[in-house]
């Protein structure tokens, strides 16, 4: 896809901003993979009692006041958080930044639940009354909320929506940011994906009836993708936003640039709500490697998806297999193993904690795999420590979500 | 409730609405429009919690009078005065 596109139509990186439950910026999140640092911890919610998660400790009133925390939303404080952290990490001079032309593009997996609940429960105390249910709702359970309550805090006037994609929604977010700069929508994008459902009973509920949640007595080893004693997800928090601009762009303004957005897919089994479908997570990659003008064998490192379900991992690896064949020269690693699943922000997150890579060349690891499940066998899977690379120019980032969306992000040292 | 009963009921009400802001030297009789960062959300929020913690139900009509602390005890007196500080 880059191969021979102009310089204002190859779209890269710039800035990271990202709130992870064991980092509130990229250097602290890389240094807690790099050191196996887990974000998982005892977590309590009402109606659903003891468990696990992943939470973040940002300082949510570094960017906003008392009232407009009271006034919106987690994921809109966390949005917040991202985008002012990664336009003070681009280097833009922000003061001066046409806000017409910037765009905000937001992955979520849902949003409103976390609203919704507390709401129903407060109306409880009145007896089911709806007169005192809150005029807030509305403002901040509509869709685009983490993307508006962004906008409203960085006075920033062009367009912002949310992408809802389930878990694929981090990528999702990334590549609308760079179709939308393609376009012509907007000179800078704030794109990426944020979530706030660890404060939603209902998730955990959810993935508990579905025998999907993950337990362990030791917070830090309940997530386990590939391992033979995974037994479900952890559930996270966190956000992370990239500032995207066109090459052109950045280089005239002399801009550190992190990588360039070099494919990108997104595709649907059309198979089941929940279950996973490995030959279109495989087609899915094999599109963006096409589009990417690469083959599977330059691609130095992949960031898996895998959640820790039964059958989540099995079909990724075989998918992955089948793309990468039985002796890839590619390294395979998995965040969640560290912080659990960050929901819409787990794709943002997962690439951000890689990208360091281009300069260190070490790919992170995989927590907890002290038995590989053989059916998760994959050759290159880094496990137990860091791994140091002879090179690494291309990371490729794989996302996927409930009802068969599938994503993948490839990024390409520049 | 008396009308200083009230009147600090208020102040509660608006310490937990503008939380970034110091209520206590509110002028009784200056909109209070003129002297906090209040927006028309904001004066529902009172509105409900009026409600909520005092069970007091103000017609939209009527939402002129929470202008300044001033009017908004003297309108709220009448309809207050057989409740209990809460």
């Amino acid at each position: 896809m880059i191969a021979g596109l102009p310089d204002r139509e190859r779209i890269v990186i710039t800035g990271v901003g990202l709130a992870a439950p064991n980092g509130n910026n990229l250097s602290e999140f890389r240094e807690s993979l790099l050191e196996n640092r887990s974000g998982v911890s005892p977590y309590e919610i009402r109606y659903f009692g003891k468990t696990l998660a992943g939470i973040c400790h940002f300082d949510e009133r570094r960017y906003q006041t008392k009232k407009d925390q009271r006034r919106g939303t987690r994921a809109g404080s966390i949005g917040i958080y991202c985008a002012h952290e990664a336009v003070n990490d681009s280097g833009l001079d922000w003061p001066n930044v046409d806000k017409a032309n910037v765009g905000i593009y937001i992955g979520v997996t849902e949003h409103g639940n976390v609203e919704t609940e507390n709401e129903i429960h407060e109306l409880r105390s009145y007896d089911y009354d709806t007169k005192f249910w809150s005029h807030h709702h509305n403002p901040r359970t509509v869709a685009n909320n983490p993307a508006g309550e962004i906008s409203l805090n960085l006075g920033i006037t062009g367009p912002h929506y949310t992408i809802g994609a389930a878990c694929a929604a981090g990528n999702a977010g990334i590549i609308q940011g760079a179709q939308m700069l393609r376009l012509g929508e907007c000179d800078v994008a704030l794109a990426g994906g944020v979530s706030e459902s660890i404060h939603t009973f209902g998730i955990f509920a959810s993935f508990r009836s579905q025998g999907a949640l993950a337990s362990h007595d030791d917070p830090a080893r309940a997530s386990r993708p590939f391992d033979v004693d995974r037994n479900g997800i952890v559930v996270a928090e966190g956000g992370c936003l990239y500032v995207l601009e066109r090459l052109s762009d950045a280089r005239k303004r002399g801009a550190r640039i992190y990588g360039e957005i070099a494919g990108y897919a997104i595709n649907s089994d059309a198979s089941d709500f929940v279950l996973p479908n490995s030959d279109r997570q495989a087609e899915c990659v094999e599109r963006a490697l096409r589009r990417a003008g690469l083959a599977a064998e330059q691609v130095d490192i992949v960031s898996t998806h895998a959640t820790g379900t039964a059958s989540g991992d099995v079909q990724e690896s075989a998918a992955l297999r089948r793309v990468f064949g039985e002796s890839p020269h590619a390294q395979f690693n998995n965040a969640k193993s560290f912080i659990g699943h960050a929901m819409g922000a787990a794709g943002a997150l997962e690439l951000g904690g890689n990208l360091p890579a281009f300069g260190d060349r070490v790919c992170h690891h995989t927590m907890n795999v002290d038995a590989l499940d053989p059916e998760c066998a994959l050759q290159g899977l880094v496990t137990r420590e860091p791994r140091e690379c002879k090179s690494v120019n291309v990371i490729l980032n794989n996302s996927f979500g409930m009802l068969g969306i599938n994503s993948v992000v490839i990024v390409q040292r520049i | 409730m008396s009308p200083p009963e009230i009147k600090e009921a208020i102040l509660d009400i608006l310490e937990s609405i503008a939380p970034d802001e110091d209520v206590t030297n509110v002028k009784d009789d200056v909109p209070l429009r003129e002297q906090l960062e209040l927006d028309s959300m904001d004066f529902l929020d009172i509105v409900m919690e009026l409600r909520k913690r005092y069970r007091v139900q103000i017609p939209e009509d009527d939402y002129v009078q929470l202008a300044t602390i001033n009017s908004t005890v003297e309108y709220l007196a009448p309809l207050m005065k057989d409740l209990q500080k809460a």
